[in-house]
């Protein structure tokens, strides 16, 4: 049996092409924004809810992947619920226990993990009728695609929020990541909307808006050439 | 696709009944194994960490002994707390305790510690669950807020102070977050009024948990160095008066 590298590699891209810009679970599918609108008052707070939400994609997607020839339409919904909360459950407490600094910083963020619609969606949309490594590449992607969305919505917000970048950084990412604290307005009062939810509401909006224009100029110029657009 | 390939005891009550049944008792046995896995670790951590904290209300330089270790369970009509003992010489020079604050999203646990005269030594966050970004600067790793209460006490600022500035008191609110710094304010108030009214208990230095190399208790005036003179000897005289040896050792 011959192990065709070239089209998985194909296809990983594909899958990756749709979970960072084309499928995006914020900008795509408009999904997950409980958490996405609660958290986003910094970018660092973006990515620690990112990372997090990241793992537990993949190992629900894996999860899910697995056990997809057993689990009927009837009752599937419960089924990856029970999955996806004992899986969350899990990440609590083993972070809990041996990675203690980085549960402190990033603890706050499990519980609005069950919250996230996305995490059901992709169990239901993907990783049930898919081979486990499709549904594994696609957590990874779907999660790293939020991520961004995260930390691009973080940054919208922090800089005229509050004039500093990746604040309190280290608390998330260690000591060695002290160098990510920017302070790009010295002295600044700080724009309160933005740090508040309707800030979030604006700034998401805008960044929405963004990609449909960025989206509408492609299309527009790859359209009479035919649909290249997928091998860049 | 996949309902149509599906073999027809799958299309029974019985198998959904027992599939979800089963994954359900499957998530159940991991996460009780994790539980019991993780517990013991969890514990080392907290008490670590609740060493750590304990060294940030009550200083190191006003005790030679360990709270953590010298706990006393005092009973009152609020219920049960579980204080923490700083000595110098077997004589108390500071008491730390939980408090909680009932913030925006659940409980807010803090620890404070305060010394004889009610002063507050120092107050940390133990637990909460504020936003983040917003309520969580009352963590001293991210806002030196908390610190303002340091050196307070009930007379200062006045009761009516004892609030967050937009309450007319005279500590600030964070922007966008008022209701977790109120919490804090009023846990911290109420902490000290408990510690007020249950001052001669706290304070009364009954039988030391180090065996006989420190000083015995009986003689607590006397204190090696003076270094600790915060803890000064008016409350010392004051506390003996109170409480004469006679009473301590019937307590012990």
């Amino acid at each position: 049996m011959t192990f065709a590298i070239r089209p998985l590699l194909q296809d990983y891209r594909q899958l990756f092409r749709d979970g960072l810009w084309d499928n995006n679970v914020v900008t795509g599918q408009l999904l997950a924004l409980c958490p996405l609108l609660a958290v986003t008052g910094t970018a660092t707070n973006g990515l620690g809810l990112g990372l997090a939400t990241t793992f537990v994609l993949v190992a629900s997607g894996l999860l899910v992947s697995l056990f997809r020839g057993i689990i009927t339409p009837e009752v599937r919904i419960p089924v990856f619920i029970l999955l996806i909360a004992s899986l969350v459950t899990l990440v609590d407490l083993v972070m809990n226990a041996y990675l203690y600094a980085m549960h402190q910083a990033l603890g706050l963020f499990i519980p609005l993990i069950v919250t996230n619609c996305a995490i059901l969606g992709r169990a239901e949309a993907f990783a049930s009728r898919q081979p486990v490594h499709r549904a594994v590449a696609d957590g990874l992607a779907m999660g790293l695609g939020f991520t961004l969305i995260l930390v691009v919505l973080g940054a919208v917000r922090e800089i005229p929020g509050q004039g500093t970048l990746f604040a309190d950084a280290r608390l998330l990412l260690g000591e060695g990541f002290a160098w990510m604290e920017l302070t790009l307005i010295p002295d600044y009062r700080g724009l309160l909307l933005m740090i508040l939810p309707p800030g979030a509401f604006l700034a998401l909006g805008f960044i929405l808006a963004g990609k449909r224009v960025l989206d509408a100029r492609r299309s527009a110029r790859t359209a009479p050439q035919g649909a290249t657009a997928a091998t860049p | 696709m996949t309902t149509l390939l599906q073999p027809g005891y799958r299309r029974r009550v019985g198998y959904h009944a027992t599939l979800l049944g089963g994954i359900a008792l499957l998530a159940s046995a991991v996460l009780v194994i994790a539980d019991l896995q993780t517990r013991g670790p969890i514990a080392r951590q907290e008490a670590a960490e609740l060493q750590r904290i304990l060294e940030q209300v009550l200083p190191p330089a006003m005790h030679d002994n360990r709270p953590g270790e010298d706990r006393l369970t005092l009973k009152s009509d609020e219920g049960t707390t579980l204080v923490y003992r700083a000595r110098q010489g077997g004589r108390i020079t500071g008491v730390a305790f939980r408090v909680t604050g009932r913030g925006y999203a659940g409980p807010i646990r803090l620890l404070l510690g305060v010394d004889p005269q009610g002063r507050v030594l120092g107050v940390r966050v133990l637990e909460h669950r504020e936003t983040p970004g917003l309520g969580d600067r009352i963590e001293v790793e991210r806002d030196p807020w908390i610190t303002r209460f340091d050196g307070r006490s009930l007379g200062d600022p006045p009761p009516a102070q004892w609030a967050v500035e937009k309450d007319g008191g005279i500590f600030d609110q964070f922007t966008g977050a008022t209701i977790t710094p109120r919490a804090v304010v009023q846990a911290v108030r109420d902490g000290l009024r408990w510690f007020d009214a249950h001052r001669d208990r706290l304070l009364q230095p009954d039988r030391s948990p180090r065996p006989p190399e420190t000083k015995p208790p009986a003689s607590p005036v006397r204190h090696p160095g003076g270094g600790s003179g915060q803890a000064g000897p008016v409350w010392q005289a004051r506390a003996a008066a109170i409480h004469p040896p006679s009473a301590r050792e019937t307590r012990a």
